[in-house]
């Protein structure tokens, strides 16, 4: 389908772009890699009036690395992710997730910036910013990750705000990342990332609430010693599933609970 | 109101005002008249409309050409070169990679992009590289045997080049 007009602009720095949100406001929008934002135009169910355009932004597609975090900009695409050395050694449950995102075609255009602004709770990377407590960055302030999830498709960022970075800290623990779905270049049914930080577990969850979820009840039960199988059983607290085309609610949760003692155990067994 | 663009499609440089709207899949149907790239699900999902912008493969129903603006753009048009079919051209060609042929332009864009990338590929990496692209006709064996046997062409390893094969070898995808 035809999207409704809109009017376009690509500005050369941050500061412009926020210039020009505000100029064409509240119903513009930032594209980046238009990886999600397009196909919802498409669908009618976005309809900005201005789209302004950072991909040619100088600065905003680096990745860095200083004392024990990574900061990685708003532009570093999915490919990017996966053909990154250092973030191969310093944060390698991006990588792993950078793999299963979409296909060739997808990655090779949506950005870091982009899943981490629409906030989706399918986006895999959301899951990660949240259980590592990330700091994302903009224009304006250091959002951290456990107050940046509000509701579905909901961030605390405001109209004229731009995510520049994602700041991680480095995570170099065993890990392990498993994303449910029927055909490959699906989005998760149900998504599962461990990541042992220092002597404690990190869980995380995709797509199995209106936001990203962290698995704070299972990794409560970790920490006081219980076993994987019994530390899943308490992932029904930690979620909040709704039914949809592609599985029951009931079911997801029972997916959760089997998916988190597997990835437990991948993550322990790879080591 | 219509913004001014410039891009190379093919080698060749094209200047045009579109509605920031337009899709690059449309510019490239309908308004440079190249017809090779095809337009299926509509929906991101099937990478029919897949061409290369800058050497990456993307599916040009989900970019706008404002967004390609600047850009080297390649449709399944730009492959060959002097008449001599690209080597994964010739390989779906000889292997019978596609029945009815509506996915093919996208799966030789994604497939050329793939070797570009990873010249040897196993044949999962090829089922990984080319997950973007749906066909709903030959099942993929024949898709598959055909990628494995445009890599050998371009690797100078096939067990029984034919003269086209070799001929083909040196034409490379444009960066
Ligand atoms: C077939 C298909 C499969 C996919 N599968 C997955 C998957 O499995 N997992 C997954 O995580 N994603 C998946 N995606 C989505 C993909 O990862 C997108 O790239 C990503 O969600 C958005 O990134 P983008 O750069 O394309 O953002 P855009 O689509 O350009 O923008 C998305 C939203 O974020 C805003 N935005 C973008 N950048 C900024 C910024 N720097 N500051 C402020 N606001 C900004 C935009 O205004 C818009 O609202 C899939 C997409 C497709 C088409
Ligand atoms: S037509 Fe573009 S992905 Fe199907
Ligand atoms: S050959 Fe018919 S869709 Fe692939």
């Amino acid at each position: 389908m035809i999207t409704a007009p809109f009017e376009y602009a690509r500005p050369g720095s941050v500061d412009e772009t926020q210039s020009l949100l505000n100029k064409y406001g509240s119903d513009a929008k930032v594209i980046a890699g238009g990886q999600s934002l397009i196909p919802l135009m498409r669908l009618r169910l976005s309809q900005p009036t201005a789209l302004i355009d950072i991909q040619g932004i100088p600065g905003l597609n680096e990745v860095r690395r200083d004392n024990g975090s990574v900061e990685i900009g708003a532009l570093v695409r999915h490919v990017d992710i996966q053909r990154n050395a250092m973030l191969r050694e310093s944060l390698p449950i991006l990588v792993e997730m950078s793999n299963d995102v979409g296909d060739n075609q997808v990655r090779n255009l949506g950005t870091i910036g982009g899943v981490i602004a629409h906030g989706d709770a399918a986006g895999d990377y959301n899951a990660a910013a949240l259980m590592l407590d990330a700091e994302i960055i903009t224009n304006k302030r250091r959002h951290q990750a456990r107050d940046f999830y509000r509701d579905i498709f909901t961030t605390a960022l405001e109209h004229d705000e731009v995510v520049t970075a994602v700041r991680f800290p480095v995570s170099t623990g065993r890990f392990a990342y498993t994303k449910f779905r029927r055909r490959l270049y699906d989005w998760a049914i149900a998504g599962v990332a461990v990541q042992e930080t220092g002597s404690s577990w990190r869980v995380g969850y995709v797509n199995l609430a209106t936001t990203p979820r962290r698995g704070s009840a299972v990794e409560a039960a970790l920490a006081g010693g219980a076993s994987a199988a019994d530390a899943a059983a308490q992932s029904g607290s930690d979620i909040d599933p709704t039914s949809d085309v592609r599985a029951t609610a009931e079911y997801k949760r029972h997916l959760t609970q089997v998916l988190t003692v597997r990835t437990l155990q991948k993550a322990t067994m790879a080591a | 109101m219509t913004q001014s663009v410039a891009m190379t499609i093919n080698g060749r440089r094209r200047e045009d005002h579109v509605e920031p709207r337009l899709l690059l899949v449309h510019y490239l149907r309908e308004v440079a008249g190249l017809t090779g790239t095809h337009i299926a699900c509509d929906t991101s999902q099937c990478g029919a409309c897949t061409v290369l912008i800058d050497g990456e493969a993307v599916k040009s129903c989900s970019v706008f050409t404002v967004q390609a603006n600047g850009r080297q753009v390649t449709t399944i048009e730009g492959l060959a070169e002097d008449g001599v079919l690209h080597p994964v051209q010739q390989a779906f060609w000889n292997e019978h990679g596609l029945q009815c042929g509506f996915c093919t332009p996208g799966f030789i864009m994604a497939a050329a992009y793939l070797l570009k990338q990873n010249p040897s590929p196993t044949d999962e990496e090829i089922e990984r590289g080319l997950e973007g692209n749906l066909c709903r006709c030959t099942g993929y064996e024949n898709i598959r045997k055909a990628v494995r046997s445009a890599s050998q062409a371009m690797n100078g390893t096939a067990a029984e080049p034919s003269a086209q094969l070799v001929g083909s070898a040196a034409a490379p995808v444009e960066d």
